[in-house]
């Protein structure tokens, strides 16, 4: 156990040096979520002005955007975490040490998790001071909603990097392009009942609906959907086990055919 | 062909490979390779582009999946203890860099940390001095020269006081008085730490310089080995860039007849 502390905290203190050492990669961590959430704020306050619903159900908007943004810095850090291996040629150097294929998967998403909460928290106080809405207002739902953005983002970032790990950088899009097309599906602005039926069917298998509805329910009705949450944790469970399997038959399919030294040629 | 390198399954052995296949589609890469090389050794890889020898390497750090064959190190057998053995194993390729953003002492520390070290200062110091390092230790890898890239990769390469160490053209970006400074630097290594080296070269020089066998390779197989004396009164030539090129052009000497 200790082996394995020692070997994760080494693939993070690599993620350490070259942000730390970086000023622009530092400064990209946060300039997304907080561009997002003034946008998204003007446009909530414009809202709100227009709409009694909007003025009642305060921050619905702005919490949208900032949880949204755990999903998708979730998921992106993840995967530019291991293209980060694959860009530098470093990759052959890291898996063939005593590091194991699920220790490096377990540091990729505590990478995930310190880049997410970093990114995020000047947004949120940001938003506060600005807007005067806090997603902490939340409570401890909050915490439930988070577990289960980041987890379907660890199982999409898996996914991804596995992806780019059989195929190669050709394959790196798809980091951006995964997520993007789950927003629509996934009710961030509006409940999932306006979809059209058959789209509700893709959004019910979707982790991240569930937590969007809860979210709404908290700040529209003030209820804690406990159904909604315990829904999304068991999906997530099945969506993560699926992205673990899928990174582990691609590291596999890699090294049977010889990609792990030649991936980022 | 086997016959010539003669695997002994006993204590003496830190490699033994047998019967080692690597294919893709239609292309093979690796085979049916067999060999052994004893403890304490130098042995080297050598052959064209293509031969097969960075296959074979990949495979024995688990980076490739062989198609068939056994490989075992150490006495165990890496397919059931591959992560345990990578421990007591290292390796430098032009094949993989070490990230150039990260100082050359960064970097070191990470693996250090990735095998385990103990007293890791330490040890970054003395292969600091014994490798040239001292004043690069704190600069970016991405400003260093090839050769001292190359220098860095190497340090990071016996980070871990490997037992046994394969390395894939090692002096290949040096200029001859690196080159030779870092060849009796791995030969003191072999000697302090009684390690086991499996060196894929070009570098004819190196190979008669250092190792004390050589497997020829061709087309994923071994067409010739022994000792570079050996080979070269087997060719009748006087250097082994000869016997080489006689191995690359015509076949191994059993064919050449």
């Amino acid at each position: 156990m200790t082996g394995t502390l020692r070997r994760i905290g080494a693939v993070m203190l690599r993620h350490w040096y070259l942000i730390a050492g970086s000023w622009p990669r530092f400064l990209d961590l946060c300039y997304w979520p907080m561009v997002q959430m003034i946008l998204w704020g003007f446009i909530q306050t414009f809202m709100a002005q227009q709409s009694s619903f909007f003025a009642q159900a305060a921050g619905l908007l702005l919490a949208g955007v900032m949880l949204w943004d755990v999903l998708f810095r979730g998921q992106i850090s993840l995967a530019i975490s291991f293209f980060e291996e694959v860009y530098s040629r470093n990759l052959g150097h890291l898996l063939a040490t005593p590091l194991t294929i699920g220790e490096y998967m377990a540091a990729l998403m505590t990478v995930s998790l310190v880049r997410t909460v970093v990114g995020l928290f000047p947004a949120t106080l940001f938003a506060i001071w600005f807007f005067g809405f806090s997603v902490y207002s939340l409570g401890i739902a909050l915490v439930a909603f988070f577990l289960s953005l980041i987890a379907f983002g660890w199982a999409i970032g898996l996914f991804v990097a596995g992806l780019v790990m059989r195929y190669g950088l050709g394959a790196e899009s798809f980091a951006w392009a995964f997520i993007f097309a789950l927003a629509p599906l996934a009710g961030v602005y509006y409940p999932i009942s306006i979809l059209p039926s058959w789209v509700q069917l893709l959004s019910a298998a979707i982790p991240a609906s569930y937590v969007f509805e809860g979210m709404r329910a908290v700040l529209i009705d003030h209820t804690v959907r406990v159904d909604l949450m315990m829904a999304g944790a068991a999906l997530n469970i099945v969506w993560l086990a699926a992205g673990i399997a899928g990174f582990l038959i691609f590291h596999r399919q890699a090294r049977e055919r010889g990609m792990l030294l030649q991936v980022g040629e | 062909m086997d016959a010539l390198v003669n695997p002994i399954r006993d204590a003496s052995e830190a490699i033994v490979v047998e019967n080692l296949a690597k294919r893709y589609r239609d292309v093979v890469a690796v085979d049916g390779i067999t060999f052994a090389v004893p403890h304490g050794s130098f042995t080297a890889l050598l052959g064209g582009n293509g031969a097969g020898k960075t296959t074979t390497i990949a495979m024995m750090l688990g980076l490739v999946l062989p198609t068939a064959g056994r490989i075992v190190i150490l006495g165990r057998d890496f397919a059931t203890h591959g992560k345990s053995l990578l421990a007591l194993m290292n390796f430098q390729s032009p094949y993989a860099d070490l990230p150039r953003r990260l100082t050359v002492r960064q970097n070191l520390k990470i693996y250090a940390r990735l095998y385990g070290v103990s007293a890791v200062k330490e040890r970054i110091a003395n292969l600091a001095r014994e490798l040239d390092l001292e004043a690069l230790l704190d600069r970016p890898l991405g400003e260093l020269s090839a050769g001292q890239r190359t220098r860095a990769s190497l340090a990071k390469a016996f980070i871990n006081r490997p037992r046994v160490v394969l390395l894939d053209e090692p002096t290949a970006s040096l200029d001859p008085d690196t080159a030779d400074w870092v060849r009796a630097f791995l030969s003191r290594y072999a000697k302090e730490a009684g390690a086991t080296f499996l060196i894929a070269s070009h570098n004819m020089l190196e190979v008669e310089r250092l190792c004390d066998r050589v497997l020829m390779m061709k087309l994923g197989r071994i067409v010739d080995s022994g000792s570079p004396k050996e080979l070269l009164a087997k060719y009748g030539r006087t250097n082994l860039e000869d016997v080489f090129l006689d191995v690359a052009r015509r076949g191994p000497l059993e064919v050449a007849k």
